[in-house]
């Protein structure tokens, strides 16, 4: 994905189910239309849970990788 | 955006395992954009009132093991049901209920409740709700 500008950084590393979605609403509340946010997670729930709460909430996931167990998400906010 | 959601839960019980189910899914539906709506009632009810939900113990013989339980919830960075409580009312989407008939029978007033309770109704207003809901659930 060389050339999306990520606007905002979210470390959910360490953290379990609820709270990088928790996280993840709030930070997003803040963002606008368009904005980029990289998320980087270890609890291994978020391979499917990021990817959930994008759909339920009409955000985009542009990129979702896996790298010795730290999930990293590119979602553009709607 | 897809279709709005909505989630309605029953919660009947008080046990800590239970409630942090309940918490669990409201703050993420919550976060979901899911419209959640909680009905305690019976055991349930004792969560809504002042300090309940930081006395809420495991069920039965296990309720010795209830500190155990809450250091290791505490060190995976689990929050607290009184934290995810306030996570779910900060989504702005998750509405709190207690149920009038088990208000009488245990004998609490409103004042005894905390005051995240939006509303104290009855049957007849958790099944209005429930019947349209997308997920129903009794825990």
């Amino acid at each position: 994905m060389a050339g999306v500008s990520v606007d905002v950084e979210l470390d959910c590393k360490g953290m379990f189910c609820p709270m990088p979605i928790v996280q993840l609403k709030k930070v997003t509340k803040n963002m606008k239309p368009g904005q980029v946010l990289r998320l980087v997670a270890t609890d291994p729930g978020s391979a499917r849970d990021i990817p959930a709460w994008a759909g339920k909430t009409g955000n985009k996931v542009l990129k979702a990788s896996e790298d010795s167990g730290i999930f990293t998400f590119l979602i553009e906010v709607s | 955006m897809s279709e709005r959601k909505k989630i309605a839960i029953i919660v009947h019980s008080g046990t800590l395992d239970k409630l942090y189910s309940v918490f669990m899914l409201s703050s993420t539906g919550g976060a979901m954009d899911a419209d959640v709506h909680l009905f305690f009632t019976f055991w349930g009810l004792n969560a809504l009132k002042r300090g309940g939900l930081d006395s809420a113990k495991l069920p039965g013989i296990m309720s010795v093991g209830t500190g155990m339980m809450k250091d290791k919830i505490k060190k995976v960075g689990t929050p607290t049901l009184t934290e995810l409580l306030a996570m779910c009312r900060s989504t702005g989407n998750v509405k709190i209920y207690a149920c009038s008939t088990t208000m009488a029978i245990m004998d609490v007033k409103k004042e005894d409740l905390i005051p995240e309770v939006d509303d104290i109704v009855g049957a007849a207003t958790f099944l209005d709700i429930a019947m349209d809901a997308d997920v129903q659930l009794f825990i």
